[in-house]
């Protein structure tokens, strides 16, 4: 059996959305800036692309503007606002649990002489307004917060601190990656001035991500060439991906509240059994602010490779956001943000579930899952099968 | 990213556990930096007989557990001192050079595991004469 529990990272594409790809690869395959007639054909295509996410996300379709990936409209968001406001100000706001395509474009302009305040997180990841009111000043030109986390998959009040930032003058930008397709994005009514999406995240393609920017906030460009998005991200438009995002996206729209309903119901299974069948287990995210997708525990007394590796075994693909697995040392920043003990955060895992997953999947995927942490704890020294465990060591 | 080596050393380790009553017993690590190896030894003469370890840690953590209690079994303790972690990873065959730290721990484990037997040796060969001949 091959169970795919790791929707955060990555989707599968939608068939429909092959379909819809398919012929801008070979037949139609012009540069969409060409005057000839191919690149007619596909300068139209990029343009309804172009309007129908611009309709899904509420906004014009001269504020949205194509990329390369997630990382890259995150990127072009923070260091192009600081970069193009460091007359008004040099500090920069982001929180402490952003993806590392956010936390390291602010270390990037740390190095290069601008300030960067992290906003803290409650135990359930959730990010106070009145923090941001604390610390924000009028200095700070761009404050940026994810709408959902990717680890724990706890829901952001952007709205609240999209407001905190424009009353004192500074831009907001939020990384809605992983928000589509669990979230209705409306630009306007959320308030933002800068929001990213990915593709890939939302059952259309890696490769291509977009970043919408209100009209009349201007932003430093990263990627210098040619006159495509209006001569602010050169690089030949990828045609085929571009519009293959924009099906995902209109369906990713019409089905979301029958997947979502679906979705939530395979993980509040999995997560009354893990919580109910395997003892010392902590979980991790917000049982209010959240999307239906993802479920995160800490299983203590065990390393979270362990784990994963063990589930990898059994067909059963998961995420680790823990030291060993990810090749750096540090254990995930986001639930040390959260507070969850540094002994204890080294046993994570993140579930996230899908609309091609079944119930039987949920079922089988405890069971080895039991089996898996019992193993693991046999051969741990903090564990002692009689008394329970202990970090005393 | 591991070799298939590594991966059967870790599906199916071998030397699990804790030895009732160690002549030696050796624990390394700890749980902040999500690597803690115990490892305890029954030695007879100088010569290891039998060694267990329970591991807290990554996958290369526990193969390279399993592998260097498999290697000690047999060895005496001289032998046993010398061996080095570069020693279990090129019986594993290689490991991701990130994770070569984790090897370390196993080599000193067995290390504190002899200078506790040694140390156990030195303040009781008293009492063991008494014990063993009366």
């Amino acid at each position: 059996m091959k169970i795919y529990f790791d929707h955060a990272a990555t989707t599968p594409c939608d068939k429909r959305v092959v379909d819809a790809m398919i012929p801008y690869f070979t037949g139609e395959f012009g540069n969409a800036d060409s005057q000839h007639a191919y690149g007619r054909e596909t300068a139209k295509a990029v343009a309804d692309a172009r309007e129908k996410i611009a309709n899904l996300i509420g906004c014009k379709p001269n504020e949205l503007y194509f990329t390369g990936s997630g990382t890259e409209a995150d990127n072009w968001a923070l260091k192009g606002a600081a970069l193009h406001n460091r007359d008004k100000g040099n500090r920069v706001i982001i929180s402490s649990i952003e993806h590392h395509a956010i936390l390291n474009a602010a270390e990037w302009l740390e190095k290069n002489g601008f300030k960067v305040t992290r906003l803290p997180v409650d135990k359930t990841g959730l990010i106070s307004p009145s923090d941001l009111e604390k610390v924000i000043d009028d200095k700070t030109t761009v404050v940026s917060v994810m709408y959902v986390n990717n680890e724990v998959g706890t829901v952001e009040p952007i709205r609240e601190l999209a407001e905190i930032a424009h009353r004192h003058g500074a831009l907001f930008h939020s990384d809605c990656v992983q928000a589509i397709p669990y979230m209705k994005i409306d630009v306007k009514e959320l308030g933002v001035d800068l929001m990213s999406m990915s593709g890939h995240k939302f059952y259309g393609p890696k490769g291509i991500g977009a970043l919408y920017i209100r009209n009349g906030v201007k932003l430093d460009k990263l990627i210098c060439g040619g006159g495509q998005e209006r001569s602010q991200r050169g690089g030949t438009t990828n045609t085929p991906l571009v519009v293959g995002m924009a099906k995902a996206l209109e369906i990713a729209s019409k089905e979301m509240t029958a997947n979502n309903a679906f979705i939530e119901r395979l993980r509040d299974r999995f997560v009354d059994r893990v919580l109910k069948e395997i003892p010392y287990v902590r979980f991790n995210g917000n049982k209010e602010h959240r999307i239906p997708s993802v479920a995160n525990f800490s299983f203590e007394f065990v390393e979270g490779e362990g784990i994963l590796m063990l589930m990898d075994f059994n067909g059963i693909a998961v995420s680790s956001g823990s030291a060993c697995s990810s090749g750096s040392l540090d254990p995930s920043h986001v639930l040390l943000a959260m507070g969850v003990p540094i002994e204890v955060s080294h046993g994570s895992i993140r579930f996230s579930f899908g609309k091609d997953n079944t119930m039987e999947e949920v079922d089988y995927t405890v069971d080895k899952l039991k089996e898996t942490i019992s193993k693991l704890r046999e051969m741990s020294p903090l564990f002692n099968v009689k008394t329970g465990g202990t970090y005393n060591v | 990213m591991y070799n298939q080596k590594v991966l059967d050393a870790f599906a199916n380790p071998q030397n699990v556990g804790v030895i009732e009553n160690a002549d030696g017993e050796g624990t390394v690590g700890n749980a902040t930096c999500g690597d803690i190896m115990k490892i305890t030894l029954k030695i007879e003469n100088d010569v290891i007989v039998d060694a267990k370890f329970q591991t807290f840690g990554c996958a290369a953590a526990i193969a390279t557990s399993s592998t260097a209690t498999q290697m000690v079994i047999g060895m005496t303790v001289e032998e046993a001192l010398k061996l080095t972690n570069a020693r279990v990873v090129e019986e594993l065959e290689g490991l991701p050079p990130q994770k070569i730290h984790c090897s370390v721990l196993a080599e000193e484990a067995i290390k504190k595991a002899i200078e506790d037997y040694r140390a156990k040796q030195n303040n009781s060969s008293v009492d063991k004469s008494t014990i063993e001949y009366v």
